[in-house]
């Protein structure tokens, strides 16, 4: 399965503040 | 990044997933206070932090610490029994995992909040025989009864 993965941590806030729904962060450093 | 189907559609079906590179988003690191990669937190919907980890991992641990990320948010809002259920899934699903002791023990710390006050001298009796070795075992210890 994909994963849809956003890079704005604000609008991902608000779209789980409106969902309702948790967030998870991955920060890394892997070869851009 | 994640290769494992398992742990891809968890991600998908349980959170709004995030990635931010610390070339990108330097300012995203600092705010978080992320110092090191990979630095994986989870957020409840309110965006307040509720648990995180670092490093790889194998697939199954893993998907504990993601599992342990959603309990300990359902035990941050006082959802009890759900809190508990899902830190009970852990130890019944990755029983082999870091993760399970740490289950175990807030499973019953979840159970006690409940309203069940024999919860805490349960869980010390089982971690006699599970985890006994494992920090979460001394933590729970000081529960047994004597």
């Amino acid at each position: 399965m994909d994963i849809a993965w956003r890079k704005n941590v604000d609008q991902a806030l608000a779209e789980a503040n409106a969902s309702g729904r948790a967030l998870f962060l991955d920060f890394n450093a892997a070869p851009l | 990044m994640y290769p494992n189907d398992r742990v891809a559609t968890f991600i998908a079906e349980n959170f709004i997933p995030v990635k931010i590179h610390i070339k990108e988003q330097p300012d995203t690191f600092k705010r978080f206070g992320v110092q090191w990669t990979p630095t994986l937190l989870t957020l409840d919907s309110d965006g307040v932090e509720r648990y995180r980890f670092e490093g790889f991992l194998p697939a199954n641990d893993f998907l504990a610490q993601l599992a342990l990320g959603l309990a300990h948010t359902a035990f941050a809002h006082e959802q009890w029994r759900e809190a508990e259920g899902r830190f009970r899934s852990i130890v019944q699903d990755f029983p082999e995992t870091d993760a399970a002791p740490e289950a175990l023990y807030w499973a019953g710390v979840s159970r006690y909040k409940g309203g069940d006050p024999a919860a805490l001298a349960d869980t010390a009796k089982q971690f006699q025989s599970s985890y006994a070795t494992t920090s979460w075992a001394k933590k729970a210890s000081v529960w047994a009864i004597r």
